[in-house]
Order: C-alpha cells, then structure tokens, then sequence
C-alpha cells in the first residue's frame, strides 16, 4: 500500500480497534458459518454447491456402505470423506461469515449512534415539537442545540455552530457549520453539535441517510456480485463441470477394465480436483476488499466501485489540497526600478497588514523577517478585503495612503484608470519570472505607485513526485487541474512529476478532460468536493467525494472519502488492484494445485488393480486410503490456511504489469505446484502413524 | 532417445515449413485483408463468375457474426445433405466401374458428417466402398469446401478480434469461401498433382488395374484420380484417404519425396494461417508469440514420438527382435510401419498429421508403442498445436483467453485480450466452447465402454482397448479424423456417434468461437499501458503453454492413466504382451 498509515493519523486508531474487535469477531463467524449450511446459501456459489452435495451422499454411505452396489470400503472410510466435507464446506462458510464479521461489527456501532435520537422540530408556525428522529421527511425544519445529537442529513438555514463528525469520519476536530456556503452548510445525521445552535433543512427520508447508508455497505446487506467476480464464478463453475465430467465418465471406464471405483472415492477426487480453494474464498476476498477501503475511511458505494477502481488509468487531480499543501506561502520580494528591496517588503507589509488570509499572514511574516516594520499609527488603519471585482485587498491609511495588492493585471489596471501610471515593462518581465519558477505574482502598490512583486509559491506535500512515480510505473497518468496561468502550473506539474496539467481551469472544465480521457479509451477516477463537480464526478468511472463537500457531489460519487483527503484517490487505485490481485493469485494457487492431487489420488486409486500405475506414486503415499485421504485433507486445510491472505489481500507493489505477473506467477503458480506435494505427505505421514 | 539424423530429420522438416509459412501467411493476410496479390488477374475473372452465381445481392453485403455462421452452416447443410445424398445413391450414378452399390444410411450419415466437417474420420475402406464418383463428389469436392469453411471462419474471427465498428462488418461469408477456394487450395492443387504423378500416383477414372500374376490367378488393383485427391487431403488438413490403408498405400503415398511433401502441405496453412493472423489485427508480436508456443509444442511431440518408436518395446526385445538401430536394421518399433518410411518417417508422419488435424496415416497407430500412440491422442485433446486451418488457432486464443483471465487478475486490472475488456460473456463462451471437447469425448467413450455394442467392436481388450475408444472419439472430437485403427467403426452405434460428435466439434465450437469474436468486436476498445498485461511477451508465452497444458492435463489425464500410460507401465512391468 502507498498509502501509509501515518498520513492519516486517525486510521492507526482505527485498525487498532479493528485488531482488539477481531477475538470477538471469530466466535462470531463461527456461529454465522453453521447457519450457512443452508441450501439457499450454498446454491450461489457452484464449486462448494457441489462439496456440498457430495457431503450428503458420502454421508448416505456411512450409514449404508452398500447403498450403490458392493463397496471394499468400509464405514470408516466414508465416514472419514464425509466429516472432511464437512469441514471444507463449515471452512468455506467461516471464511465468509469472518468477512462480513468485521462490516458488521462497525455497522453495529455507527447503529447505537442513530438509536433513539429526538429531534426539535419546527412546525409551520414555529412551534417546536418534540419528535422521533424516524418521523422527519425531507423538508422539514430541525433545531439542534449545543449537546444534540443531529437527527438526520440537512442544509444549515440558520445559525452558527461547530460540530463533533467523529462518530463518522473518525476525525475528532469540530467542524464550523453555518448556511449558506458551499461546504460547510451541510450536516450528517449521527454527529454531534458541540457550541451554539443550528437551524436545518432535513435533506433525507428516514432510511436514506447518510448513516443508513453507510451501515448497508459496510454491513454487506447491499453486496452484489461484481462483474469480475461474476466472471471468476462463471469459469470456476465451468472447470467443476468438467471435473465432474472426469470423474463420472471414469468410472465405466474403470469398469471396463474390471477396476471397481468406491463412490466415496470418486466425490473425494471430484472435490480435490474443482477449484474448492478460490471457490470458498472468493465471496470472503470481495467483503474484504471493500471492507479494506472502509478501513481506510473511504466508502465505496459498491463493490464494483472498488474493482472499478483497480482499472484506473487515468487520475484527474486538483492542484490545490491535493498536491500541493492548500495555502501558498510568500517566498520572495522582487523589487521594480526605482524601489529597494526594503521597499517592497514594507509596502507588502502595509497591504497585508489586515489581511488574515494565510497567504497575507505569509507575506507579513516574511516581510518582517525582511526587517520591515510596521507603524503605531496603522492601529488607526482600515483593511479592504479582496472582492472578486476588484481582485486586490489592501489597507486605507488615515493619512490617506492606500496600499494594495493584487493579481499583476488588476493592479496594473487599478494604477492605470485611479492614478494614471502606466505599467512599466519591469512589472511584466518580473511577473514573469515569478511565475516560470511555478510561484504566483502579486504585485503591490502604493497609491497607484506600483513598488513590487511578491511571489507566492506552492508548497508540494511530501512524498507526492514519489507517488506518482509509482503510478507511472503503474501506466497510471495523472492529470492535475488547477486555475494558475499556464506558466506556473508547468512548474508545479514538473516539480510533482505529474503526466499532464491543464491551466486556468474552471470547476467545469474537468468534464471536458473526462470526456477527453474516455474517448481514448481510458478509466478515469476524479475527487470532487463542490456541487459543480458533480457532474463530473459522475461521469468519471471513479469518483471520490470529500465527505466535507456538498450533498450532491457526494450523491454523484460511487465513493466517499471520510477523512476529505484528495490524496486517497491514489490508496483506492491500490485497493481496487490488490482486490484483483488476490483473486487471480488464489484461482492461480488453486488450479495448479491439482497437479499434485493427481499424483497423490490417481496412482492411489488405480494401484492395487493396475500395479504398474504404481509407479506414479512418486510421493510415496503409505496406502491408497491414506493417499486419498490426504490430498482431501490437504484440500480443506488449505482454506482455512489462507483466510488471513483472502482477507489482507495479496501484497501489492506498484510496480509495472510484467514485473508483478512474474512475480506473482512465481509465488502463486510455481507454489501452488509445489506446496501441495509437501503438504500432501507430510498429511499422509501423520494418518499413516494412525492407520497402520 | 533418438538417433541424431533423425533428430536433423525433424529440425529440418520444422525449419522449412516455418519458413515456406512466412511468404504464404503474408499470402493469406493479403487475400483477406482485400489487398492485391499477383493472381488477381488470373482469379478475378474466375471470382466474379462465382459471385454471379451464388447471386451478387448475397455476396456484396457487409455480415456481422450472426450473419456469418447462418451463411457459413447454410452453405455446409446443403452440401453434407448432397454428399449424403450422393452416397446413399451411388448405385444410379455414373463413374461406378466396380458396380458398388449404395452406402448404408449410418454409414452414409457418418461419412457426409466426416467430410463436410473436415473430419475425414472413415469407417469404410474407399477402394472396395465407394464408387469413383462418389470419390470425387462425396470425398474429394468437401476437401476443398470444408478447408475452405475452417479457414473463413478463421478469418471472420480475426477480423473480429480487429473490429473499429462494433463489429457490423466480418466480411461476407460467401466471398470470402470463394477466395479461400480460388486463392488458397485450387492452385496448389493443379500445380502439385502432377508432381505426385511424377512419383507414382494414379490419376485416371479407370476403376482398377487386373494384373496377370506368376504364380497363375488374377489380381484387382484398384485405382481411380488418387494424385488430385492426395494434394487436398493434406493441404486442407482433410486426411482422408482413396484406400483404406490411407498414406500408407504405395499409390497414396509412393516413396519418401511424397511423404515429405505431403507433411509440408499439412503444415502449410495452419502455420501460415498464425503469420496471417498477426497481420490482421495488427500486432505481429503477438503472432510470434503463439507461433513459438505451438512450434515448442510440435517439437516436443516430434521428438517424444519418433525417441518412443525407435525406442521399441521390452515385448519386443524379449522376442529378439534387434530393436538397436545398425547394421541395416532399422531398430525400434517397426510394427505396423512402412519399410520406405521406417521408424522416423513414420512417427514424424503421423505426430505431424495429429498435430495439424489431417488424420491421414503412413503407419498404424495401433501398433505404436504406447507412448508414441499417446503423442497422437494428446495432440488432438489439446487441438491447438496449429490445429487445421483455423480451428487449432482459435482454439489457442481460447486458452489464451483464460490465461489472460487469470494473469490480467494478477496484475489487478479486469482483464483484456487484444484491447477488449474480458468480461462474463466473454468468459462464459470460451469456457462453454472449452467445455464442448471434452464433454463429447468423455461421455461417448464413457458410454461406449459401458454398453455390449460399443465393446463388441473393439480390437482389443484391456487398456488398449480402452485407448482406441477414447482415441476415436478424441479424434472424431477435434475434427482430426486419424483413426488409432482396432476400432471396428462400421456399426451402427460408432456411425451415429462418430457422426454426431464430428458435427458438434465443429459446428457448436464454431458458433461459440464466432460468438465470442462478435463480443468483444462489441466493445469499445481500452488503451494500453504499462499497467496493461502484455501478451507478446516472452513470460506470458510461457504461461499461456502453463495453462494449456494444465488445463489439458487436468481434463484428460484420468482417461490417459487408464489407457496409454497404464500400458506403459505394464509392458515395462512384463505384464501384458
């Protein structure tokens, strides 16, 4: 995973509590993997429907051996296969129930939030009433108070209050809510209002929250077979059929060469040879798979999301939050001629003074550590803030002096129409070298006297380049999106090493790139937080949502990240593929497998009627009984032998697709073959102790 | 082990086929792709006139997959129902010097099923059934046409594999059957013939040849046109023979320069075909790919047939037979064999004939030691070592559709073969078009073994008997038509089974092949990157081989430890004769 664990200081608290769960989770698993024994249950997974059924007629031969004909083998023998089958199908089911243990456990939780919550709400004529959480309809009007448990998903039409969202991202730091804006007017049934009072809009019917679901998904309650999976079913049910072909036509041909065949033996060797391995973990490997993107607080809408995922060739990536650090930092004055470098770090003091914007605390700070210094009669000074008309702040003087600073082209503009002083040459040229080393000019003028440039630069979060090295290795393409000048963001893009950028960019230009990426024949997956991203998050094939982002990007997204980290696009790509991964590595695992259960069974079966076969009993198994008995053994302890790697998933490198098939070729298809031949006699060797 | 000119023998037979294979798969490519070749003007008239019959409104339109496989099974249903026909009325027809008369309805029914389904499995001996008309009408004529329908089907698919459209234009089934025809087999055929006359072949309409013997008496030789036939039976893979000893009849087959022809003309387009491939959907690595996975694969049966041949058997030294090569002894395992083509000629021969679908034989397998016999068998159950025309690569790109299956989940993408996503119909097709052959080897022989009617027709007893079961439903399955011999064919349960399982190893796989094509010429195309799983490479090479080996192995290996191997280990154990 690339993705470590520290980003994301709240998720080692997490698999802590996942780890501490898990002692209670098996005895859970165990009792759900006996209700499983139910035909309904067994009927969808065609490899072990057939473990299944054979368990029943082997368990018919135990009680009458001779129940198809004259039998050499005794009771003890078809009672041997029976309880083996027994235990393959009980394995299969454990798997399973321990998969889906662990969404449960977490829906269990995110359930005691929602349990009796009241809401106050507001009738038509402003009365309140006290209501149960389970009658607010959707455009009702709900007051939460300090201490409240928010009753159900809303928009903020009042008040001001900050919130304790914990209870679903994990994220203990409260969140400012208040109406109007974009993001922030947005609450989630289930978290907890800690100062003041709000007013909001239920947005929700009871039963389509954003907790209800959440606990669906994680419960598993929703889980469809994805395509891939489907897929995987239709070929491990196709190779049984022809296992089962195999083995039932042997027997005439057995017959015809007066070898008699036990029926026990035949379902012994039809369960070794069918897929049961892959068979019996692939639901488990599924739950899994999502179950690990919720463990990295992302929320997959579905299961074919996360697979989805797994196929992405293309990441569209915002600048902002996502590669660089959200704020730019002032890193240096450029004076014009005429002005000292004094005289810019004062001028961009006194512009900046009011400014609380983190970029105007930057250009302070750096102006202080410039030497300049501020005077006692700017207490008495007014500050503009920035206007999107305007595109400058600054600060009124009492003495009538204005500073201001802006974008290049406003304050040029500003200085041309209020003061008429053209913008000199010097002011393009330093502009321009601002901006080819990736940095944003801000020009700064003193009434109308334009003094400098400040440049503002884009932090790059650490380990970025590092990342997107390893998509590219992946034959990823990242695409970043921001709205600086072409100039700067080839910069930024050739710092963080991404494939491609695309400059001066309106939220609904990523569309377009998507629309672009597709009709090349690319998958795409994008992050999104505001409501005109919507529409692309939608049509991206992978679309993350910030869970701090507006009702409909989240409606648009097939997944949801808790913790709002834009850079977790980049661990789902990874989940998806190590879901993948996982499945070809067991039906690799499984299918090679048979190898040496044909050498184990066939001989074994063969040698007493045509005793050259013998020599095909390179294992040296004790007996035919024995032989038979430990490939079969073999065969159901390996399930439970890889639950752990089904649930982990196979370990995954970002490496290109050669160097991971050999890789996994030579661990999986090379150990599949081998380990089954030291398992198998070193199985034998024990039952020959008892058997002798 | 094998002698070291043998070991040459094999080199060379494989290094001037690869490279006879070059020049006409770029032959192939051109023909289909529509482009100019050096023929067309020759051709074209001849082409145009054949359109004009078969009726222009058929053959101008664009066909899609559906279209295809109605056109393709039409045209194959008129012509098996005529070939039937022809057979069963052989008596009323002219050019029958030898007065036969008609073909038994099972008989006729398995033979028309034989030939229109390039099986040429026969369970009738030609000289002493078969009037000269129905030689040419009923034998001859379906060489060329199912030749023809195996590669076309072939072509459609790789077209499919290349599609821009989603599919809508194959190509037009008809036109294509024409140029297979005019382009791919008549030519050949008209040149090479008298080549085959030069060395001893009969090309007359004359019935038989009445020789005077020394000793007093008179003997029938029967002949008829054996020289034409010779060069369709093996260029189209077809195999099967103008007298019932096949390849091995001095007329069929006269000295060493013909056999070798006749195993160049087998291995000319099912290699070729490959080349044709990497031409059509563009990607001519790929071709080398799969070029060298068959090659590896033909090799190794070369040298473990013919090593198990000259090797003999410890029955047969222990009667002193010299099975040493020396001292003008041959050596080995020369039962069953022709003293013109001796062990390697002989081996080579038929692995090579197995391996390339033809069927025909200069040697009888039934004598074949058991691991040689084994060769042949594993041959046609994995059906995919070149194959015939067509069906052998497309059998290939099957399990090279699981192979991409299972290694594409490994590098945790859905999975893609050729750019196309492959997906649960994709999946569900190859494994229905996988399921076929086993199921209709497995069960019929199965059946076969069980019932009084299927044993009382067998040879032998024991595993061999075993052997030539499996071998002839094997052999019916993979639309090979070599006959392990042994096998009494001619009754009605074998006729009707032999027969039915010929046209479901064609036509079903056939239909589930094109099906498959159609699927994935359906979908848009995903562009490929790093994080793409190659499939030119050398590393997927070499798991392709994994799986079809496995998967083979896994299928066949109960059947095949009965049979071959048990009597492998008994006749080193002493314990069968």
């Amino acid at each position: 995973m690339t993705g470590s664990t520290a980003s994301h200081p709240n998720m080692a608290r997490r698999v802590e509590a996942y780890r501490a769960r898990t002692v209670g989770l098996i005895g859970r698993a165990l009792m759900d993997s006996l209700k499983k024994f139910s035909p309904r249950v067994q009927v969808r997974n065609p490899v072990m429907f057939i473990v299944w059924t054979g368990m029943f007629i082997t368990g018919a031969l135990t009680v009458n051996p001779g129940l198809f004909g004259p039998s050499q083998v005794g009771r003890w023998y078809n009672g041997t296969v029976t309880v083996i089958l027994v235990l393959t199908v009980w394995f299969a089911n454990f798997a399973e129930a321990l998969a889906e243990g662990r969404g449960r456990a977490q829906a269990d939780a995110l359930r005691q939030t929602k349990d009796d919550v009241t809401a106050r709400k507001i009738a038509s004529d402003g009365t309140l009433s006290i209501v149960s959480a389970t009658n607010l309809r959707k455009g009702d009007l709900v007051r939460v108070e300090k201490g409240d448990i928010i009753p159900t998903d809303g928009e903020v039409v009042e008040g001001i209050a900050s919130v304790d969202e914990s209870a679903i991202t994990g994220e203990s730091a409260p969140v400012l809510k208040e109406p109007g804006t974009d993001m922030a007017s947005t609450v989630t049934g289930g978290t907890k209002i800690l100062s003041d009072w709000l007013v909001f809009k239920v947005s929700a019917d009871p039963g389509h929250t954003f907790l209800d679901r959440m606990i669906h998904l994680v419960e598993g309650a929703r889980r469809q077979k994805t395509p891939n999976e489907i897929a995987l079913t239709v070929l491990l049910a196709v190779l049984s059929l022809i296992f089962l072909v195999v083995v039932a036509t042997l027997m005439p041909m057995a017959d015809f060469l007066h070898v008699h065949m036990d029926v026990a033996t035949l379902i012994a060797l039809l369960v070794a040879l069918i897929p049961t391995t892959i068979g019996a973990l692939l639901s488990a490997i599924g739950i899994a798979g999502i179950d690990r993107a919720t463990r990295f607080n992302v929320l997959a809408m579905s299961g074919r999301a996360v697979e989805a995922a797994g196929d992405v060739q293309t990441l569209i990536l915002d600048k902002t939050g996502t590669i660089t650090i959200g704020n730019r930092q002032a890193t240096e004055f450029i004076s014009l001629p005429g002005h000292t470098d004094n005289d810019i770090a004062s001028a961009g003091l006194a512009a900046s003074w009011y400014d609380d914007t983190p970029e105007g605390r930057s250009i302070v700070a750096l102006a202080v550590a410039k030497g300049a210094k501020h005077e006692p009669s700017w207490d008495k000074a007014r500050g503009i803030e920035f206007s999107a008309e305007t595109r400058m702040s600054g600060t009124d003087f009492p003495d009538g002096h204005k500073a201001r600073k802006g974008a290049v082209t406003a304050i040029a503009n500003y200085a041309t129409e209020l003061y008429a002083t053209a913008a000199s040459e010097a002011l393009k040229e330093a502009a321009l070298v601002v901006a080819r080393r990736g940095a944003t000019p801000l020009a700064v003028a003193i009434d109308g006297d334009i003094i400098g440039v400040v440049a503002l630069s884009d932090v790059l979060k650490p380990g970025m380049r590092e990342r997107f090295a390893h998509m590219r290795s992946m034959g990823i393409k990242t695409i970043m999106v921001t709205g600086d000048n072409p100039v700067t963001a080839r910069v930024i893009a050739e710092q963080a090493g991404v494939d491609d950028f695309v400059a001066e960019a309106k939220p609904e230009d990523k569309i377009g790139v998507i629309h672009s990426e597709q009709a090349k024949g690319r998958l795409v997956a994008m992050t999104g937080d505001g409501t005109n991203d919507a529409p692309a998050l939608a049509q991206a094939d992978v679309g993350l949502a910030m869970h701090s982002g507006t009702t409909p990007a989240k409606e648009a997204a097939n997944m949801i990240d808790l913790d709002s980290d834009p850079t977790k696009l980049i661990d789902v790509v990874a989940i998806g593929k190590q879901l993948l991964i996982t499945r070809g590595a067991l039906t690799t695992f499984s299918i090679a497998n048979d190898v040496a259960k044909y050498f184990a069974m066939l001989p074994a079966i063969f040698m007493t009627a045509l005793p050259g076969l013998a020599a095909l009993n390179v294992m040296h198994l004790a007996t035919p009984e024995t032989a038979v008995l430990s490939a079969l053994i073999f065969n159901a302890l390996i399930i439970p032998a890889l639950i752990p790697l089904a649930l982990r998933g196979v370990r995954f490198k970002p490496v290109s697709a050669d160097a991971m098939l050999r890789r996994n070729i030579l661990i999986y298809g090379l150990g599949g073959l081998v380990a089954p031949f030291i398992g198998i006699k070193l199985i034998d060797l024990v039952l020959g102790l008892f058997l002798r | 082990m094998m002698t070291a000119d043998a070991f040459w023998q094999i080199v060379a037979i494989v290094l001037i086929a690869a490279s006879l294979s070059v020049p006409f798969g770029r032959y192939l490519a051109h023909v289909f792709m529509g482009e100019r070749t050096f023929l067309d003007p020759l051709l074209d008239p001849v082409d145009r006139l054949l359109y004009g019959i078969i009726g222009p409104a058929q053959t101008s339109r664009p066909m899609d997959w559906k279209d295809y496989a109605v056109h393709m099974l039409l045209t194959n249903v008129l012509m098996g129902v005529l070939i039937y026909v022809i057979l069963m009325f052989q008596g009323h027809l002219p050019l029958n010097p030898l007065h036969f008369a008609g073909v038994n309805p099972e008989l006729a029914f398995n033979t028309a099923a034989s030939f229109i389904t390039n099986t040429n499995w026969q369970n009738y001996g030609g000289e002493s059934t078969l009037s000269l008309f129905s030689q040419t009408a009923a034998i001859t004529f379906p060489m060329f046409t199912s030749a023809a329908t195996g590669l076309v089907v072939a072509v459609a698919f790789f077209r499919s594999l290349a599609a821009a459209d989603g599919g809508r234009n194959l190509g037009n089934f008809y036109r294509d059957f024409v140029r297979a025809l005019t382009r791919v087999f008549l030519l050949p055929c008209l040149i090479l013939t008298p080549v085959l006359v030069w060395q001893g072949s009969p090309e007359t309409f004359t019935g038989q040849a009445i020789a005077h013997l020394v000793q007093g008496g008179l003997q029938h030789i029967p002949m008829g046109p054996v020289a034409s036939l010779e060069v369709i039976k093996h260029l189209g893979t077809n195999g099967g023979g103008f007298f019932n000893a096949n390849s091995a009849h001095p007329f069929e087959n006269p000295t060493i320069i013909t056999n070798v022809l006749e195993m160049l003309l087998m291995m000319l387009t099912p290699m070729s075909l490959v080349v044709a491939f990497g031409r059509m959907v563009r990607n001519p690595r790929l071709a080398r790919v799969i070029y060298g996975v068959m090659a590896i694969m033909l090799m190794a049966a070369l040298f473990i047939a013919v090593s198990a041949e000259q090797g003999g058997t410890p029955v047969l030294a222990g009667a002193g037979v010299a099975i040493v090569h020396g001292g003008g002894q041959p050596g080995g395992n020369m039962v069953g064999k022709e003293v013109r083509f001796g062990n390697t000629q002989s081996a080579m021969f038929d692995t090579v004939s197995t391996a390339f679908t033809t069927g025909t034989v200069n040697s009888m397998l039934d004598s074949y030691t058991p691991v040689g016999g084994m060769v042949s068998l594993v041959l046609m159950m994995l059906n995919c070592v070149f194959g015939g025309k067509g069906v052998g690569l497309i059998n290939f790109l099957i399990y090279g559709i699981f192979a991409v299956f299972i290694a594409g989940l490994m590098v945790g993408r859905t999975p893609e073969f050729l750019g196309k996503k492959i997906e649960k119909r994709e999946i569900l097709l190859a494994s229905l078009a996988l399921l076929v052959h086993p199921l209709i080897i497995l069960v019929p022989a199965a059946w076969s073994l069980m019932a009084p009617y299927g044993v009382s027709a067998l040879g032998n007893t024991s595993m061999h008997g075993l052997t030539e079961v499996i071998y002839a439903f094997t052999s019916t399955a993979a639309n090979n038509g070599s006959a392990f011999a042994g096998l009494s064919g001619n009754t009605p349960w074998y006729n009707i089974a032999l027969g039915v399982v010929m046209l479901i190893g064609r036509y079903v796989s056939i239909i589930f092949m094109l099906a498959l094509g159609g699927s994935l010429a359906a979908k848009p195309a995903v562009s490929e990157t790093v994080g793409t799983l190659r499939t030119d490479t050398l590393l997927f090479g070499t798991f392709w081989l994994a799986t079809i080996l496995l998967v083979g192995a896994l299928t066949f290996l109960p059947a095949l430890v009965l049979g071959p191997i048990a009597e492998y280990f008994a006749m080193h154990a002493h314990l069968v004769s």
